[in-house]
């Protein structure tokens, strides 16, 4: 029965992907995820279908403990649901064992995280080349690309400086550029803005902004409404579940808290 | 990632870390340098006394009597010996402790009473005067030939030859001073005095023969000679093979190495103990080098690091360690052991395979134990690893 289904649902991405060969670049159907918690078993994914094109940029919002950053985990090929079917890039997700899982992380995705998450002690340089040293390029040709992303980011003077000789929003410039330097079809950027102050947040959510009018798919996942509004499509996540049109749903008593502590309390 | 790169960034993390690196590598350094003093001091005293008994000749077989009531050797028999098929020259040996006195210098010293030949037997050099004569022996004069430590003793740094000194009160004449044949193993060569037998079988008040060295013809005479030998002696003295025995320098020798190669391997075991105890050390710091940047890994396998690149990484730094420690073991143990030679008077025997086995044997030491460090952190999980602060 259950096989039967999974060939079902297996049968319909297919067909999908045959409809959208050009745009759709993640295809999510009938995701779910639940992990055990203090022995209860807590569902952080229920059913969840999403389908992202090339070429989007689309916010995933939701409050803490919605499963966002399961989600989160899902997509960047951190973590493997349960059940459901994961199609990136025409690729089958779902059946990879943890290296093939490594190689597509370094492949498909660009991790843009909250805390930078940069190598303190590697430079700036260093930090950005990192991607393309685990795809095994020679040193030559990693040092072009890093530097030819750090100057679209406009760091090009601060190649050799190490990340605590950064501020903040140079630090993110700098993730940022790490993201893009293996040229990967999706940047997933989980509270971007979290450790910024306003005004470096606007320049980074302007960032974002214009690596997608070049073409770059983008998926934003944030607790703040008003970064999420940067995206041009909106869906909600809560309690497991998935809506689409997050931006006319409001969450007024929400909209004032301190992200950045309540992602460390996660 | 390749090899190089994983090379880079071990050294790298290494330097930002050198008093840790290097108290690390402590223990290392200290289990190379001292398998390499220990084993080159084990393996120099056997290869000296090794050189000792091969000094000797290896033509030369002992007659060792044990009993010397039961079995009573005589002149004649010694004759009898010395007439034997492939044996050339034969040294009876009566030996005893007799204290000797010049003016106020005196010193106890062992007396070795015996004939002529002796010198040759025994492939003794002079290094002043002459040794004893046979006409010495028949005439029981009372010329002697004294040890280089004796001669020291009793004469100073002066000449001794020519000169006169007392034993029991009788006075006795230096024909001749030997040369210094070194210690091994406690038993000077250099404290005797040498007497015609005849002479010192009155001064020791003792006619029984110890020993008897006999010098075969040629190497491949010894064992004809040794078996003629043991014929001889069991025609003369039925029933009483258990109270003397003829060995030749080959048994001697093996007994020797035997005793030696032991100590050197019980030595060696010794040290390499502490370079295990090293090795444990090394793999703590890697525990705690991996929990410390678990971060680190957390975002190195988010970007896309697999679980082969992140071991290559940690055992690489475990192992260039080990090396780094290895390396300056090999120097420090060579130059500790040179300065004990120089300065202790040991003679060190350095080997290229010891000193080639130390290290091989620390960098086996930073695989062994920087798989496990290295295993856990390539088995992180990514999740836990990018939240953990």
């Amino acid at each position: 029965m259950e096989e039967e289904a999974h060939l079902q649902a297996a049968e319909w991405a297919a067909e999908m992907v045959a409809n959208n060969m050009a745009k759709s670049l993640i295809t999510i159907t009938n995701m779910s995820k639940s992990y055990e918690l203090g022995g209860e078993t807590v569902k952080a994914l229920q059913e969840i279908s999403l389908q992202i094109n090339e070429g989007d940029f689309i916010s995933i919002i939701g409050p803490s403990g919605s499963g966002k950053s399961t989600f989160m985990n899902m997509i960047g090929c951190l973590d493997q649901p349960d059940t459901g079917h994961y199609l990136l890039d025409n690729q089958e997700v779902n059946k990879l064992n943890d290296n093939q899982l490594a190689a597509i992380r370094n492949v498909k995705i660009g991790f843009i995280f909250q805390n930078f998450n940069l190598l303190g002690k590697l430079t700036a340089l260093e930090n950005t080349e990192l991607p393309l040293v685990y795809r095994g390029l020679g040193t030559k040709e990693r040092r072009e690309i890093a530097m030819n992303c750090l100057g679209k980011v406009g760091l090009s003077d601060r190649l050799n400086h190490i990340p605590s000789q950064l501020s903040g929003g140079q630090q993110q410039r700098v993730a940022i550029a790490r993201a893009l330097a293996g040229n990967p079809p999706v940047l997933l950027a989980d509270e971007p803005t979290g450790a910024l102050d306003s005004r470096t947040s606007q320049e980074v959510l302007g960032m974002l902004k214009e690596l997608n009018a070049r073409g770059q798919t983008i998926i934003l996942i944030t607790h703040d409404l008003e970064v999420a509004k940067a995206a041009s499509r909106v869906v909600r996540i809560h309690d497991g579940r998935l809506y689409e049109d997050g931006g006319v749903w409001l969450e007024s008593e929400r909209i004032n808290e301190d992200g950045n502590k309540e992602y460390q309390n996660q | 990632m390749n090899l190089r790169e994983s090379m880079k960034m071990a050294i790298r993390s290494i330097k930002t870390n050198k008093m840790r690196a290097f108290l690390t590598m402590l223990g290392i350094i200290i289990g190379v340098a001292s398998v390499i003093v220990l084993v080159s001091i084990g393996q120099g005293s056997s290869k000296s006394v090794k050189d000792q008994i091969n000094g000797l000749g290896t033509n030369l077989l002992t007659v060792n009597i044990t009993d010397t009531e039961a079995v009573v050797l005589t002149d004649e028999m010694v004759t009898e010996l010395a007439d034997l098929q492939g044996v050339s020259e034969v040294s009876p040996v009566v030996t005893g402790r007799v204290y000797a006195k010049n003016g106020s210098e005196s010193a106890q010293v062992s007396m070795t009473g015996t004939n002529a030949a002796y010198s040759s037997v025994k492939d003794l050099e002079l290094s002043q005067g002459r040794f004893l004569s046979d006409l010495d022996s028949e005439l029981r004069l009372k010329n002697v030939v004294l040890g280089s430590d004796t001669a020291e003793t009793l004469f100073g740094n002066g000449k001794a030859v020519g000169e006169t000194f007392q034993i029991g009160g009788i006075s006795y004449h230096v024909v001749g001073v030997l040369q210094s044949k070194g210690t091994s193993l406690g038993s000077s060569g250099d404290d005797v005095i040498i007497a015609p037998i005849s002479t010192a079988k009155r001064a020791l008040k003792s006619m029984a023969i110890g020993s008897v060295y006999v010098k075969a013809e040629s190497e491949d005479m010894l064992t004809p000679a040794m078996y003629r030998i043991q014929g001889t002696l069991t025609s003369l003295f039925p029933n009483q093979s258990d109270n003397y025995s003829v060995s030749n320098q080959e048994d001697l020798m093996e007994t020797m190495s035997s005793v030696s190669d032991t100590m050197t391997l019980m030595l060696g075991g010794i040290a390499s103990i502490s370079l295990l105890v090293g090795g444990i050390g090394i793999m703590n710091i890697m525990l705690v080098s991996v929990s410390e940047r678990t971060k680190e890994i957390g975002i190195r396998k988010a970007i896309g690091a697999d679980r082969k690149s992140i071991l290559q990484q940690f055992l690489l730094e475990a192992v260039v360690l080990s090396s780094m420690g290895g390396l300056a073991g090999v120097v420090i143990g060579i130059g500790l052991a040179e300065l004990v030679s120089a300065t202790a008077g040991l003679t060190i025997s350095l080997s290229f395979s010891i000193t080639a086995l130390a290290f091989l044997f620390s960098l086996f030491i930073g695989v062994i134990f920087g798989v496990f460090p290295a295993n856990k952190a390539s088995k992180l999980n990514p999740i836990q690893a990018l939240r953990y602060e």
